[in-house]
């Protein structure tokens, strides 16, 4: 017999336990992935379950179904589109008065639905008595307690649900939230006219329809718009009218009345279903918090945490990158000697292991990052960091929450914009993530080290420190004026829960940790292997280069002249002689190399481009580096050792800083280069990440544009004022 | 008087809540409904945003969109 499929999806607030009731459901078949068109996670899972193959989709965490934010409209629209067979709304039992709110947002919505009374056994520490009978029944839905994480009542829960799906019945007329007598009339002649206008076909609620028009519920206006066309203007127009004979009568909007009326309903039924029902928290959490979020010590211990998570993601995750990073090494080595030289092996060691190696470099950097930000949210601490920075971060127009994403930028781009997704709404998530690549990450750290290193080694820490200053600074000032003239109009309220503290699971810990990286591994693999592979083949094509000298020839006769040196010289100069000559070798190869990336199509390219650097200081050999540098920062110093003529192993030392400084660079031309190389194009993982995180191609480009355009601005301000100056 | 001169450890009732509807809906969602009553817990180091218990949770709100709520102090 075929197994019957069946939809559940878990509703509820954030914080009341869902994602571990999730998880222990759906143990780690689950499917991490986001919702068509948004940034926000999205989570399913199935199992196997009393004859029937369930489908649990986890939607997001809200206080509410008013879409106003992106989860909310994300919710109320998998309910509404996809008719999920049953809806399960997790409650948090210890703190039911708010969590009913949204329970009976879903009993208006005409779905099956069930409420989970979670973490009953806290409440009940609390001296809360619950009767679940009496709610059942003055609701109308099916009550079960669970303990989320201890697993308990999950089987009930699941029973529950495939008896419900089995039943037709929904929730009885008299079960509904009343309103007041004006408002139940107003909604009862709204919908009459609606229902006039409509046949069987009509997938809506009318009650519930009638209800969101007079909230004037824009989303609503557009779906019975583009479901009933023409006659849906009288029923909009109706209850245009509708909600001005209430706002006369109220002296107040609709929708406000109608919210404080919900909340009366809920407190006949907490009156009705709870017995002893505390009013404040006699808990632990309070008394963590008075150490936490602190007058006197709330900073020190934040700015510890932080510290702690920094070290953990980039010092603890160095090991595991040595690890990889010799991995493959051992790799390309080991594929190198299999294939012959030629245009294969260098496609699959240069191009394709070396580009899918500088990503996977990231995978401790990220598993590491992403396990810190889950312990911080999953143990509630989250929210009081956003509570002790939302002042200074609001000062660029960003919310507290921010702060985690463009402080983690200095270690790496790419696992901070992915961290952006903490935040709810998504203007400040694109803020956050269009000024996070000014925080000079650590892949540029080579750059200055070099560059700083050679034209100013006496003060060398300080135009390192000045630059990542600067960094901020226009981070700041691109946040200002982003807020002021992009991303305009509402800014998401700060109203925040601070949920109480709770013991993280290690499992949750876990998960969470590895779908995200998941994600990461997935999306960003095939954009940095095709960008790498182009970068390959610009710099290794074309082949048949003419040289202007035969260096071949010029190596043999340095051998030819140094064995004839050798065999004559006395004991003790042999081996200084061999220096030599292995000197002079190495040299004839590097300006060979200089010469290939010279003629290679992306030296012609840096010699097309030069004069666009030109102005701001920067010779042809500094602009490929830079157009190098899109794939990895770090890449920079490589290629200008490259193009320099110096062995590349050596790309950072003396070898390096004499060269820079025989070619003409001076340290004006040197601190333009550090700051375009500070503000420009972020590599070309930043670039998939911002494409991914933005969910538009379109954020990512404007970002490519808008910071390149900033550091030639920048770079030219310093080099041409400082030329002024005479200072060059 | 305004929900933004409270100081911290007083209670208060809610009499009105003020300002753009979104804001204002947010709030009430909250639970932060007229007749309920508040607890200040404490100021933000900076002195914003500001904690407050209602209804049993903690809720942080900014001092400006507290200063569009109406409450009459009980302590």
């Amino acid at each position: 017999m075929p197994k019957k499929l069946l939809r559940i999806a878990l509703a509820g607030n954030p914080n009341s336990g869902k994602t571990t009731i999730f998880n222990n459901l759906t143990g780690t078949r689950q499917k991490v992935g986001n919702w068509p068109g948004v940034t926000v996670e999205k989570k399913e899972g199935e199992i196997s379950r009393n004859g029937y193959d369930i489908k649990v989709i986890d939607l997001p965490g809200t206080y509410s179904l008013t879409p106003f934010s992106i989860e909310e409209i994300v919710a109320r629209d998998f309910i509404l589109e996809e008719n999920p067979d049953v809806v399960i709304d997790i409650i948090d039992a210890s703190n039911l008065e708010r969590s009913l709110y949204l329970a009976n947002q879903l009993r208006e919505l005409d779905c099956k639905v069930i409420f989970a009374l979670n973490m009953a056994d806290l409440a009940k520490a609390r001296g809360m008595q619950i009767d679940a009978g009496i709610m059942s029944d003055l609701l109308g839905v099916p009550v079960v307690f669970t303990v989320g994480n201890k697993g308990e009542g999950l089987k009930e829960l699941i029973q529950t649900a495939v008896d419900l799906s089995e039943s037709s019945s929904g929730i009885p007329e008299e079960r509904r939230v009343r309103y007041s007598k004006d408002i139940e009339a107003a909604i009862a002649d709204l919908k009459d006219v609606l229902i006039e206008q409509i046949d069987d076909t009509f997938p809506y609620n009318p009650r519930w329809i009638a209800i969101k028009l007079l909230e004037d519920d824009e989303i609503v206006k557009k779906r019975i718009r583009k479901k009933m066309g023409e006659p849906a203007e009288s029923v909009i127009e109706t209850a245009r009218q509708l909600r001005g004979q209430l706002m006369g009568r109220f002296d107040e909007d609709p929708e406000i009345v109608m919210t404080d009326e919900r909340y009366g309903f809920i407190a006949g039924i907490i009156r009705e279903a709870v017995t002893n029902s505390i009013r404040r928290r006699v808990d632990i959490s309070r008394n963590i918090d008075l150490v936490l979020t602190n007058r006197f010590l709330g900073f020190p211990i934040f700015i510890f945490f932080i510290w702690a998570m920094f070290q953990v993601t980039f010092t603890l995750g160095a090991y595991p990158m040595g690890w990889i990073d010799a991995g493959v090494g051992l790799l390309s080595s080991f594929v190198g000697g299999l294939l012959p030289a030629g245009l294969v092996r260098d496609l699959l060691v240069n191009g394709v292991i070396a580009g899918v190696g500088s990503i996977i470099i990231f995978l401790p950097n990220i598993l590491l990052l992403f396990f810190c930000i889950a312990l911080f949210e999953d143990t509630g601490y989250m929210s009081r960091a956003a509570f002790l920075m939302d002042k200074i971060m609001h000062l660029i127009g960003l919310h507290g929450k921010s702060f985690i994403p463009m402080l983690m930028g200095f270690g790496c781009n790419v696992p901070a914009i992915m961290a952006t997704r903490t935040l709810e709404s998504r203007k400040d998530r694109i803020l956050t993530i269009m000024i996070t690549p000014f925080m000079s990450c650590s892949a540029r750290l080579p750059v200055y080290i070099v560059l700083a290193g050679t034209f100013f080694a006496a003060s060398a820490g300080t135009v390192i420190f000045m630059l990542y200053v600067l960094g901020i600074v226009v981070a700041i000032l691109t946040g200002r004026l982003f807020r002021s003239v992009l991303l305009r109009g509402f800014e998401a309220p700060f109203v925040m829960e601070l949920p109480p503290y709770r013991m993280p699971m290690v499992k949750s810990l876990l998960i969470h940790m590895w779908d995200r990286s998941k994600m990461f591994l997935k999306k960003m693999g095939g954009i940095i292997l095709v960008g790498s592979v182009v970068v390959w083949t610009l710099s290794t094509f074309p082949r048949d280069i003419e040289y202007s000298r035969d260096y071949g020839a010029e190596i043999g006769r340095i051998n030819t002249v140094y064995a004839e040196k050798i065999g004559d010289a006395a004991p003790d100069r042999v081996e200084a002689l061999k220096r030599e000559r292995d000197e002079l070798i190495q040299e004839t190869k590097n300006l060979r190399s200089a010469e290939k990336a010279r003629k290679s199509y992306i030296g012609r390219i840096g010699h097309i481009i030069e004069p666009v650097f030109e102005p701001i200081g920067i010779d042809w050999r500094g602009s490929v580096s830079l157009l190098t540098g899109f794939v990895a920062k770090e890449i920079v110093v490589s290629t200008m050792g490259v193009l320099y003529a110096v062995d590349e192993d050596d790309a950072e030392s003396e070898a390096l800083h004499s060269a820079l400084k025989k070619s003409g660079m001076t340290p004006l031309s040197a601190l333009a280069l550090m700051l375009f190389v500070l503000l420009y194009i972020p590599c070309l993982a930043t670039v998939a990440v911002i494409a991914q995180e933005t969910g538009s191609i379109r954020w990512a480009l404007f970002n490519v544009a808008y910071t390149t355009g900033v550091a030639w601005v920048m770079a030219f301000i310093v080099y041409q004022g400082g030329t002024l100056l005479g200072l060059g | 008087m305004r929900l933004s001169e409270m100081r911290e450890g007083q209670t208060a009732r809610i009499v009105a809540v003020n300002g753009e509807t979104r804001l204002r809906r947010r709030i009430l969602e909250m639970g932060l409904t007229k007749g309920s009553e508040i607890y200040i817990e404490k100021y933000a180091p900076l002195k914003d945003p500001l904690e407050l218990i209602v209804k049993g949770c903690h809720v942080s709100l900014r001092v400006k969109e507290a200063s569009e709520i109406q409450v009459v102090s009980e302590t």
